[in-house]
């Protein structure tokens, strides 16, 4: 309807505008300037990092992340300045986060599981030829002197060098010498400055010593073609290596030996015929190799299903003896006629209020064998190897973990002691039940369904309980038979950081294969204990 | 002067039992005596350390006899040790935990606002996937953020590898998952009616959520906010591998370092830093006990 017919139809037609006009003021009064200014402040910070790392990424030609930065601008500024998708608004900051650093990890070591990342193969194939030929570099024996003058920009070092025919070019570890004209020179030619960098003087040559005898700036892009560096910070000489990268059939050769280093295809590495090994190699996929290594190779397949076993056992025993007591503890002291409650009941949360990676700290202390508390003076100067004998450090970790969940357990079994209806207890005394049978047919069950959840959650947690075993035991007694760094007491996720991140050698594919099962693991738990609890029917 | 009651009369005044140990004791005596073993059990190891930190140049074995010796001593060594700055990774625990918490509660409280008050596409599956999402810690994919953060150095070294906002925003990552979901049932419990009120008065989204529901939800945000806290103070995995200069590491990281290089030499020192690091989370739980209680049976682990 277009034109108003009669008075009527109007009258209709005004009051709709003057309705909508009405909700208009509305929410422009609820929104305000302010709520405006803050919004649209917000949001251009938020585009302002995002156009900057754009820019960054475009300049590094890393072009995937290019676009996923782009895609997920796009979509903020589409949520925050449509007028609907209100959910949205309020899901979309948390979710960010969320997707990357918890959701797309999850994938990421899926897919790291599947390759050979680690120590000597963290990089591509181009870094790992440079680092190779760099690493085996000796100075040319007939080499002629360069002037030298040392660079710095931003934090990195660059050559500025003037060759014996008094060209001068500049060149840095990560880019390759090109000629320049507009340097300053001294009264011999040599070049002593470049416009947009600062040039070191003796003294902070002389500070940063090693940092510059440790650089290499390449000659050209060909890596074979060698590369400047300096002994002394004043002149630099030619170093060429002893091995030659063929790009065309990928191969590396001894220049001195004449030993042909081949790229398997599989190892990511060059591998000469005799199956010696040129390290650092590079990342690759690998398939199920770690996985294969994990389950075929004797040394890691036991260890691993025995940590395993201990994994289920810890996280079990753990809430079954904390449970025991916590409940135990609830119900002596859950007796109205007791005075002092509260008293015990503050001293009893204290375990739970301390830091729980210093507990396992202050108990290895307490703990130990030689000099700690427990033996010194409880046991008399015995000698007992709480922490070092394998059985013993189970139970000792069994122990440590109890004196620090038991509050927790004892908390919540309180409140749900207390949440039972006296009525039901009274009707069952009245009925000629002993207090036993009231506690084992009423009172427990009726606990059991409001605790089980916080039961499986305990167990969760305990499963990857990793403070209390690195900090108590460091997973220790050593399995000196394994072929990865385990122990008697590790669990599935301290095996993960230390085949990752402890000792020299760093295997991070292996560690991913080993996050994969405890995932799997994880899942396995879970679909099971959701099951039984039915928790996720309660969802509305 | 006593007067007998008649024996015929229903007003019958007890006459105070004589005090009977055997019958006091079977019951509420054996509970003070489970109270006594309970308190020596959860008290010693604190009072254990504390006496540690005050014996100055202490070694594991000194630590032994308790109290024989009382001195701030250990406590100024701590704040001069030339390799281990403690005031700086009690800053940075300090830092990171606050700015965590409080991001969490917030990141937490948008959404856990938007499941309880709307109705959308995707609710359902979304309160589905905090469930389970909160089943895998992030720890399991450590390895994965290790990379993660050190390709991201490589670009943005500013929130990269050894920086502390690339830390927190590691952690930002599970501030949706158990936390949202405490809240989520905490905000269910606030009558729709209140926001109906306000959006009839006039008030937006925005407002009603800002300055109504935050303000009734206060509780489950302080409790939130401190396990989100003390999970912090307590990481160690995580801070262990991005944070790798020792200023800017926190405490857990950097105790741990500390006790493993040395550590029944300077177990004094080490115990001292302990009781300070100790501090501030004690306190926190001990006075907000009574939420964090709640909390708990609510369904969150430490």
């Amino acid at each position: 309807m277009t034109t108003p017919r009669t008075e009527q139809d109007a009258a209709q037609l005004r009051q709709t505008k003057r309705s909508r006009r009405a909700s208009r003021v509305a929410e422009a009064a609820s929104a305000g300037v302010k709520v405006l200014l803050v919004k649209i402040v917000l949001l251009g910070i938020v585009d302002a990092i995002s156009v900057y790392a754009l820019f960054v990424l475009v300049m590094k030609q890393d072009w995937v992340v290019v676009g996923l930065v782009a895609f997920v601008t796009l979509v903020v500024n589409w949520i925050y300045f449509s007028h609907q998708k209100l959910p949205a608004k309020y899901l979309a900051p948390g979710l960010i986060f969320l997707l990357i650093f918890q959701i797309f990890v999850i994938g990421y070591s899926g897919y790291i599981a599947f390759t050979n990342y680690g120590t000597g193969h963290n990089s591509t194939k181009a870094d790992a030829v440079n680092a190779l030929i760099v690493s085996s570099q000796e100075r040319v024996p007939d080499s002629a002197s360069y002037g030298l003058t040392v660079l710095e920009q931003s934090g990195e070092f660059s050559f500025l060098v003037t060759d014996p025919d008094g060209t001068i070019s500049v060149g840095s570890a990560t880019s390759p010498l090109r000629v320049v004209t507009d340097a300053t020179t001294d009264a011999t030619g040599k070049a002593t400055g470049l416009a947009g960098y600062t040039s070191l003087r003796f003294a902070d040559i002389v500070a940063q010593q090693q940092a510059i005898a440790a650089l290499s700036v390449p000659v050209s892009d060909d890596p074979n073609d060698g590369s400047l560096r300096t002994p002394d910070g004043s002149s630099a000489y030619l170093y060429v290596s002893d091995l030659v990268y063929s790009a065309a059939d990928g191969t590396m050769t001894n220049s001195s030996t004449g030993v042909v280093y081949a790229d398997n295809g599989k190892t990511g590495s060059f591998v000469a015929p005799s199956g010696e090994e040129l390290l650092p190699g590079w990342k690759v996929e690998v398939g199920f190799a770690n996985f294969v290594h994990a389950f075929g190779s004797e040394s890691i397949r036991g260890p691993l299903i025995s940590v395993t076993l201990w994994t289920f056992a810890f996280a079990l025993l753990s809430v079954l003896t904390t449970f025991g007591l916590g409940l135990f503890l609830a119900i002596v002291f859950n007796d109205l006629r007791m005075r002092g409650r509260n008293v015990y009941r503050v001293v009893m949360i204290l375990p739970y209020a301390f830091p729980a990676f210093l507990s396992a700290l202050v108990w290895a202390g307490m703990l130990n064998p030689q000099f700690g508390f427990v033996n010194q003076v409880l046991f008399g100067g015995a000698d007992i190897p709480w922490l070092t004998n394998e059985w013993l450090a189970k139970f000792s970790i069994i122990f440590v973990n109890l004196w620090l969940g038991f509050p927790y357990m004892f908390l919540v079994c309180t409140g749900a002691l207390q949440s039972i209806p006296t009525e039901i207890q009274e009707a069952a005394t009245v009925d000629g039940a002993r207090p036993w049978q009231v506690f084992r047919l009423i009172k427990l069950p009726l606990l059991l369904v409001s605790v089980a959840p916080l039961l499986i959650s305990s167990f969760a947690f305990n499963f990857n309980n990793f403070n209390l075993i690195y900090m108590l035991t460091g997973g220790g007694p050593r399995d000196v038979t394994a072929g990865v760094n385990v122990g008697a007491t590790d669990i599935l996720i301290s095996m993960v950081y230390k085949v990752a991140f402890v000792g020299a050698s760093r295997d991070y594919g292996l560690a991913s294969a080993f996050s994969i099962i405890i995932f799997l693991l994880v899942a396995l738990v879970s679909i099971v204990s959701f099951k039984q609890t039915k928790a996720l029917e309660e969802l509305n | 002067m006593r007067i007998a009651a008649p024996e015929t009369s229903d007003l019958y005044i007890p006459t105070k039992r004589p005090f009977n140990f055997g019958r006091w004791f079977s019951r509420t005596g054996w509970r003070h005596l489970v109270g006594a073993v309970m308190v020596v059990f959860s008290a010693f190891p604190l009072l254990y350390v504390l006496s540690a930190s005050l014996h100055p140049g202490g070694t594991l074995i000194t630590a032994n006899g308790l109290f024989n010796e009382v001195d701030l001593g250990s406590y100024s060594t701590l704040f001069n040790l030339p390799q281990q700055p403690y005031a700086a990774w009690y800053g940075n625990t300090l830092l990171i935990g606050t700015i965590t918490s409080v991001c969490t509660v917030f990141l937490g409280a948008l959404a856990a606002y938007s499941f309880s008050r709307m109705r959308f596409r995707g609710r359902r599956a979304g309160l589905l996937m905090l469930v389970l999402v909160q089943m895998f810690p992030q720890l399991l994919a450590v390895v994965a953020i290790f990379l993660l953060l050190s390709g991201i150095s490589d670009i943005f070294p500013a929130i990269g590898l050894d920086t502390q906002i690339g830390l927190i925003m590691v952690y930002l990552g599970g501030a949706l998952g158990v936390n949202t979901y405490l809240m989520y049932g905490f905000f269910n419990t606030i009558p729709a009616s209140i926001d109906e009120a306000a959006k009839i008065d006039g008030a937006g989204h925005a407002r009603i959520f800002f300055t109504i529901i935050l303000r009734l939800v206060a509780p489950i945000l302080a409790v939130v906010g401190l396990l989100s806290f003390v999970g912090t103070t307590n990481e160690f995995v995580i801070a262990s591998i991005v944070l790798i200069t020792p200023e800017k590491q926190t405490l857990a990281v950097g105790l741990y370092q500390f006790v493993s290089q040395e550590f029944s030499s300077n177990y004094s020192v080490f115990a001292a830093g302990a009781v300070l690091a100790a501090l501030p989370v004690m306190a926190l739980f001990l006075f907000l006990q009574k939420y964090i209680v709640g909390g708990l049976t609510a369904g969150s682990v430490k």
